[in-house]
């Protein structure tokens, strides 16, 4: 059966004389890696060199502030929830008279924590935030961790920093 | 006895430099290997240890060194561990007789810059090269190993079938010069009066069966990871193993020296005569090294090249290729060379025999295969 | 050191070797052995200042036929074929045989006197290449042509042996 007319039939006949003397195909190969020789290495020297991986890579995770710099989460737990590999666990707690600076909503998380060998960077949490507090970042990556106590990131290591803003490309 | 005594000091000293520069360059063609594979496939290849990386052979080294020795349990111990030794013995053996400068006259006495030179010169090469084979089947027989068995075997029927052909391509030089001497080869060919001019077809199945003696792709059967593992060294570890590789490197370097030397004039280089008269005759023989050690490693970048360019030939293809390709294309040279020395015009003759062979190549071509009609 | 130690030194080494060759149990040993002896008889060369007939005596023996013998020793299978111990009637009859070819060869050698080499006759490039090809190529023209026919007509005959005939299975 044709499905298309781009099926071209190939006429495998006997090998002309140049072609049985294999030479000129074997001369012709090492020109092109002759070529190839000359031209410019494509590799990208990775721990001093990175390339943008896009925006939408999900990298390390970062905990948002409001303009203000009051932090966004509310301990909902919905990211909690969310998350299929269980990484995320936290502890609520009511916000006292004198922190709205410190937190945008009435309750937040006191502790607030990922353990990073359980995540799988799936970025389910960033979706099912309704505060727009968790996000994956685009442009860090999780640095490699030696010690088990490395592991599990709290808050200390997840909440933005302010003189080191996030910032997203359609956001502004 | 001072006599004696002076030129044993003398050639043991040429001797030592000689397996230095051997050893060295034989040490360096691994990272160049891996650099040049790196450039072929435009990738950058080691860089880390060392700036541009060269500093990877030590760190090679030092990797194979502290890696365990293993010996397994029902193989033959001694043989074992004498295998990879000759393959490294007949490796470095071969370069004693490659004349690798003219003389050099030092305080009133003059040396050879050779390390012997007898008059059997290229038959000495061509006897070590064929023992080389003895250290691949030892190892492959004595690791009592199906695959290594395997590999040993590939390598000892490839040798002795690729040995005959390019016995009498060797035989087409010596038709021309006269001599065995290597020394004599290189002093026939002085001043651009290169065997490569005389001999093209001859330097052609000489390389194939240079390509094929040293194991490279696309004739390392004997070591094909595909289908045997490792080939003969499946079972070795270790500095052992280090042995049988860099037997290949160094083989690679002395095979490049010895296709220097028969085609391509061996420590000759243009502009000789002018060197000789500006600076004299010391220093001319010493850029006559420099040039036999280039041509060398000329040739070890073609291996290389070859290897990344050129995949595996299959078995049966290796043999046809030996015997039925290889042997019957040297004999119709030999014949061609005794003409053209008969009529007295090598040079012309070599040339219409290559033209002949290709006309009737193509003639057969023509008239004699059948096509497959489209 | 004196040439002649080096003689005595080389010929102690080849007997011993050629001794190994069959008393080694091991095939595979036995011809490394001999593979040796070879080495040893080529050194003997060198003495003589033969050094063509050393580098064709490896590069022939050593280098070819004694590979061929490793490879065709490798594809048995040695630990089936461990050779049972012979009858003492064949031991006995081999005795006897060596005995009398050994008891022959010394009575030879004692009937005739076989002449020593003459040292003032002595030629020191008799082994060189050069001569040994004027040897070849003119005084025995007639001899050397006939073997390399023998060699020839041996080879078309491997080649018709091996020659696969049509519709045989070989593998």
């Amino acid at each position: 059966m044709k499905l298309s007319n781009k099926t071209k039939v190939l006429e495998q006949g006997e090998m002309t004389l140049a072609e049985r003397m294999y030479l000129p195909a074997i001369v012709g190969g090492m020109a092109t890696t002759l070529k190839h020789f000359f031209s410019k290495p494509v590799t990208i020297r990775y721990p001093e060199q990175k390339r943008y991986l896009g925006p939408v890579y999900r990298g390390q995770h970062i905990l948002k502030r409001d303009e203000a710099g009051a932090e966004r989460c509310t301990a909902c737990g919905l990211c909690a929830v969310a998350c299929p590999a269980e990484a995320i666990s936290m502890v609520a707690e009511e916000r006292k008279a004198g922190e709205e600076s410190l937190y945008r909503e009435e309750k937040y998380a006191k502790v607030y924590e990922i353990n990073m060998l359980r995540c799988i960077f799936c970025g389910l949490c960033e979706e099912a935030c309704p505060k727009e507090a968790i996000f994956l970042r685009h442009d860090t990556m999780v640095p490699v961790f030696h010690q088990r106590d490395e592991v599990i990131w709290g808050k200390d290591k997840l909440v933005e920093k302010m003189d080191h803003r996030y910032l997203r490309d359609g956001w502004k | 006895m001072e006599l004696i005594n002076t030129v044993f000091i003398a050639k043991a000293i040429i001797v030592g430099i000689v397996f230095a520069i051997t050893l060295g360059v034989a040490a360096y063609s691994t990272y160049f290997e891996r650099k040049i594979a790196a450039f072929m496939q435009d990738r950058i290849g080691p860089d880390r240890a060392g700036p541009f990386g060269i500093l990877q052979p030590l760190a090679d080294a030092v990797k194979m060194f502290m890696k365990e020795d293993f010996i397994p349990a029902n193989s033959n111990k001694w043989l074992f561990i004498a295998g990879p030794c000759l393959s490294m013995l007949t490796a470095l053996m071969t370069s004693a007789v490659v004349p690798f400068g003219d003389t050099v006259t030092i305080g009133g006495a003059t040396f050879d810059l050779q390390g012997i030179d007898v008059n059997i010169g290229i038959l000495w090469v061509f006897g070590i090269v064929s023992l080389g084979v003895y250290g691949i089947m030892i190892g492959g027989w004595a690791s009592n190993n199906k695959f290594a068995l395997l590999g040993a075997i590939r390598a000892a029927s490839q040798n002795i079938s690729y040995e005959l052909a390019m016995g009498m391509a060797i035989i087409t030089i010596l038709m021309i010069t006269g001599s065995l001497s290597t020394k004599e080869i290189v002093e026939v060919q002085q001043n651009g009066h290169w065997n490569i001019f005389y001999q093209p077809l001859g330097f052609i199945i000489f390389i194939i069966c240079a390509f094929a003696e040293c194991n490279r792709t696309p004739f390392d059967l004997p070591e094909c990871e595909t289908e045997l593992i490792g080939g003969y060294h499946t079972e070795y570890s270790s500095m052992k193993l280090g042995f049988y590789l860099f037997a290949e490197y160094i083989n690679m370097f002395i095979s490049g020296a010895v296709m220097a030397t028969l085609y391509f004039g061996g420590y000759d280089y243009p502009g000789i005569d002018f060197v000789t008269q500006q600076f004299g005759s010391n220093v001319a023989s010493f850029v006559g090294v420099g040039a036999l050690i280039g041509k060398s490693l000329g040739f070890v970048f073609v291996f290389m090249w070859v290897r990344w360019t050129i995949p595996r030939f299959r078995y049966d293809q290796l043999m046809n290729l030996g015997w039925t390709g290889l042997i019957p294309l040297a004999m119709y040279n030999v014949v061609v060379t005794g003409f053209g020395i008969l009529v007295g015009k090598p040079f012309m003759v070599s040339i219409a025999g290559l033209v002949l062979l290709i006309a009737a190549l193509f003639v057969y071509d023509q008239l004699l295969v059948k096509k497959k009609i489209a | 050191m004196e040439i002649s130690n080096i003689w005595y030194f080389l010929s102690a080494l080849t007997l011993l070797s050629a001794l190994m060759v069959i008393l080694s149990k091991n095939p595979i040993h036995s011809v490394l052995y001999l593979v040796f002896t070879f080495f040893c008889i080529s050194a003997h060369y060198v003495l003589l200042n033969a050094q063509f007939l050393m580098a064709v005596n490896i590069i022939v023996y050593a280098g070819a036929i004694m590979v061929l013998f490793l490879f065709v020793i490798m594809m048995f299978d040695l630990k089936k074929n461990i050779p049972e111990s012979k009858s003492s009637l064949t031991k006995l009859a081999g005795s006897v045989v060596a005995g009398t070819l050994l008891v022959i060869l010394i009575a030879i050698i004692r009937k005739n006197n076989i002449p020593g080499p003459v040292l003032e006759k002595f030629n020191s490039q008799t082994g060189m290449v050069e001569n040994l090809g004027q040897v070849l190529y003119g005084e025995f023209l007639l001899p050397f042509e006939l073997v390399s026919i023998l060699f020839f007509v041996a080879m078309v005959g491997a080649v018709l042996l091996g020659k696969r005939e049509a519709g045989e299975r070989n593998f």
